[in-house]
């Protein structure tokens, strides 16, 4: 029942996908958290530039972003990520797309976080004469964060499904080999379920456990 | 809320201004670095031609041959999604919140499936399903799977929206129903659905947006002749000016979608502020969460 | 969840917005339907109309133009064709035929005949007639018109290559003449073109046919050439539906068209700029291994 299977690298493709998801979770934690804090520092410049950058990335399609990085960034600019095989520059272009985009997501999960810590820490903070980087860095963002680990770990699972979009260019991970096996093998019924159970894996329980987490974590007030 | 980022830091006195003046002018040089790069990398690549970009100004049939159909193609896509989604997604919500066990559990699980699902694996099975069991033209096959699998996705989003509306009405509500002697499909169809419409429409609208950023999936690898894949014979006709159809099409979707991001805030803000209304609303912001699965599986967590 | 539980209720407001977003689904909607939406309205089968499938997305073979004309090799074929068997050129309905569609619009019956860069080959005999050959091709590659270093197939090892997702000439070269080749695919040969033209990628290979539609483009003057290897052989036929009593009256067509000139008069309009070196016109029924 499952010879159709033979010659399709079906874990490779998932671990292309775990791949992409951890990077990009990386990527879009750091810059995103970057973004919330110039959207909250008291530069005018830097909370218009959050802003801005906030607001057209998150009214692009993903898809667009991620075709764009391979024939803008890539083909058009020759920007190749320090690489020099198709595999390799795109499976890294992907990767900054999905930041790119994710991060807009982050910094406004941490820009609701940041809302939630209370005003007498910040106050206080101030009052003993640190600065705005230092009030941000030891007193508001390890509260925020405490208290966005939820909305974080659905940003993660939005971009766990997001990955698939990379098939667009050409990265070989799951979605890009269910297309594959889809036009090759006559089992669709089979090998759709099989490609859903595979996200199922993979997103599920990180929903659950992160969850958990979220409560652990939770600042009790 | 509005006044709080301000609380961060101090107002400021004359050093933390200079300071201040000191991270813009730094700030502006980092980003005049990164616009001049691309600007002299498009330039030596040829890509700032006014022949590449001309076409979208001096050129109406840019936009009668190309454009504008394949923009309508997106809103055709993203309106039949969002039109067949709401009721599918009105009956799943409801059903998770039935006295009935399996009627419950039934809906839940329908729900956790499909929001565990990339959306794009949905849209493949979808055309590969059309095209191997029904007769379905292969000129709109590819509108047909991308429908469905945006209301297969959606679906299980909006029961989540559906699920949130009602339980963010008052309990009064159901209490008043009940006091008048209402059944529960009655206090269900002309007290609690009714109200919670309107508490949903912010996030509604925002769905709408995930709705048509994702419809450019369908251009991307089914063939789907949407905006994104306008790209194509554009730039076939046009001398490869990639980089010129492409700003055009993202701002074609920024604009589409800021506008939807505005009605829905502006929308919810009426909400929040009405008098009139029993002050339920389910936020814009809402939705990225009620889009993951696993996150919500008792019937009566609908305040966290 | 944002539940503020304030105010009164009153179902007035709810109408209100309720009664707008009606609006605007529905304008979203019924703007598409009123104009006839997707295309996927079928055509309706006037007496004097007939449906021909073509590509949209290939210069010189068949390209759909801003104007909502289209132009290219096959474009003509099909219209003397058509005008051969009693149809205006106004009467042709064009449809777009891509790659993996083909078939099932003939076995459909959605189109009457398909004339797009359609080579023919046993695997797709079995499903559908065709008429012709009407041109002979062979897999080749394009590449930089100041880029000697691709002197014969073998060449192509170690080089950056492009081919269009599903095509088989890309696998082919990479399988048989050059294993050490890098494989990029996009949904569209002008993405290729795009990488070609900067230095990304050092060759797209497809039908020497498509490749010269592109480089003929008045903006890829002189940045392209042909390598000239033969790679394959593709003999573009007329896709018509099994048992078709058409294929004979287009293979007539055909013949004429080459008798009287306007097949070499469509090679030099369509592939002429881009110093293609045409084989001659084949012989109807006789495919070329």
């Amino acid at each position: 029942m499952f010879d159709f299977l033979q010659g399709y690298d079906l874990l490779g493709a998932f671990w292309v996908t775990v791949q992409l998801t951890v990077y990009s979770a990386i990527g879009s934690l750091v810059w995103g958290t970057l973004l919330a804090a110039m959207r909250v520092s008291p530069v005018p410049l830097m909370r218009g530039f959050g802003t801005v950058y906030v607001n057209i990335v998150r009214n692009i399609p993903l898809t667009v972003i991620i075709v764009f990085t391979s024939l803008g960034l890539f083909q058009t600019l020759g920007v190749s990520m320090g690489a020099d095989r198709f595999t390799t520059i795109n499976f890294r272009l992907a990767v900054l797309g999905l930041t790119a985009y994710t991060s807009a997501f982050v910094c406004e999960a941490v820009r609701s976080g940041i809302n939630t810590v209370p005003l007498g820490q910040v106050e206080a903070a101030r009052a003993i004469g640190l600065s705005f980087p230092q009030v941000l860095r030891i007193i508001v963002l390890p509260q925020a964060f405490r208290s966005v680990v939820g909305p974080l770990a659905n940003v993660l699972i939005a971009l766990t499904k997001n990955t698939t979009v990379a098939a667009a260019i050409g990265v070989a991970e799951a979605a890009l080999l269910m297309r594959e096996m889809i036009e090759n093998e006559a089992q669709l019924i089979l090998i759709s379920v099989i490609f859903a159970a595979g996200f199922i894996c993979l997103t599920l329980p990180t929903g659950l456990f992160l969850g958990w987490v979220a409560k652990k974590v939770a600042v009790k007030r | 809320m509005k006044a709080k980022p301000t609380v961060l830091y101090d107002v400021p006195g004359p050093r933390a201004r200079r300071r201040n003046v000191l991270w813009t002018v730094l700030f502006l040089l980092a980003l005049a670095a990164v616009v001049w790069w691309v600007v002299a990398s498009l330039a030596d690549k040829d890509q700032l031609e006014w022949s590449k970009w001309a076409p979208f100004f001096t050129d109406a049939r840019v936009w009668e041959t190309y454009i504008l159909p394949a923009l309508k193609n997106t809103v055709i896509a993203a309106g039949l999604a969002m039109v067949i989604a709401l009721p599918l997604g009105a009956l799943l919500g409801i059903s998770r919140l039935s006295d009935h066990r399996a009627v419950r559990g039934a809906a839940g699980t329908v729900v956790e499936f499909f929001r565990a699902i990339p959306v794009l694996i949905l849209m493949l099975f979808a055309n590969a399903a059309y095209s191997e069991f029904t007769d379905i033209s292969p000129e709109t096959r590819p509108l047909y799977a991308v429908v469905t699998g945006l209301v297969l996705y959606n679906a299980s989003v909006l029961a989540e929206v559906v699920r949130a509306g009602i339980l963010a009405l008052p309990a009064g509500q159901t209490d008043a129903a009940k006091a008048v002697g209402m059944r529960k499909g009655q206090t269900m169809t002309s007290v609690l659905l009714p109200q919670s419409v309107t508490a949903m429409l912010p996030a509604l609208v925002s769905q709408l947006v995930v709705i048509v950023k994702d419809t450019a999936l369908g251009g991307a690898m089914l063939g789907f002749s949407e905006l994104l894949a306008s790209v194509r014979p554009m730039s076939a006709n046009y001398g490869a000016n990639t980089i010129a159809c492409f700003t055009v099409v993202a701002v074609l979707f920024v604009i589409l979608n800021f506008a939807l991001t505005t009605f829905a805030s502006w929308l919810e803000g009426r909400l929040r502020r009405g008098k009139r209304s029993t002050g339920a609303v389910v936020g814009a912001d809402a939705v990225d969460e009620l889009a993951t699965p696993g996150e919500h599986m008792g019937p009566t967590d609908g305040t966290k | 969840m944002n539940a503020t539980r304030t105010g009164r209720a009153t179902v007035r407001t709810g109408r209100a917005t309720v009664a707008v977003a009606a609006a605007v689904v529905l304008s979203f909607t019924s703007a598409g339907f009123a104009n006839g939406a997707t295309g996927a309205v079928p055509r309706d089968h006037g007496e004097d109309e007939i449906t021909v499938g073509i590509k949209y997305d290939q210069p010189g073979i068949g390209l759909k133009t801003p104007d909502g004309t289209y132009t290219g090799f096959d474009v003509d074929v099909a219209t003397y064709i058509a005008k051969e068997l009693g149809h205006d050129p106004s009467d042709i309905v064009w449809k777009e035929a891509k790659s993996a569609d083909r078939e099932t619009l003939l076995q459909r019956g959605d189109v009457d005949f398909i004339a797009a860069s359609y080579s023919i080959n046993d695997e797709r005999a079995k499903k559908v007639d065709f008429a012709g050959p009407y041109l002979l091709a062979h897999q080749d590659v394009l590449i930089r018109a100041d880029d000697d270093s691709i002197k014969q197939p073998s060449d192509l090892n170690n080089k950056k290559l492009c081919s269009v997702t599903g095509s088989t000439s890309a696998q082919n070269v990479k399988d048989k003449i050059a294993p050490d080749a890098q494989l990029q695919e996009y949904g569209g040969y002008s993405e290729c073109l795009t990488g070609l033209e900067n230095g990304v990628i050092d060759a797209l290979t497809t039908d020497d046919s498509i490749l010269a539609g592109y480089a003929a483009q008045s903006q890829f003057k002189d940045k392209f050439k042909l390598a000239g290897f033969k790679m394959s052989n593709e003999n573009y036929g007329i896709g018509v539906q099994k048992g078709s009593e058409l294929k004979a009256k287009i293979n007539t067509a055909l013949e004429k068209m080459v008798a009287d000139g306007s097949w070499d008069a469509a090679v030099k309009k369509n592939f002429g700029p881009a110093n293609y070196q045409n084989e001659p016109a084949p012989e109807i029924g006789v495919v070329v291994k």
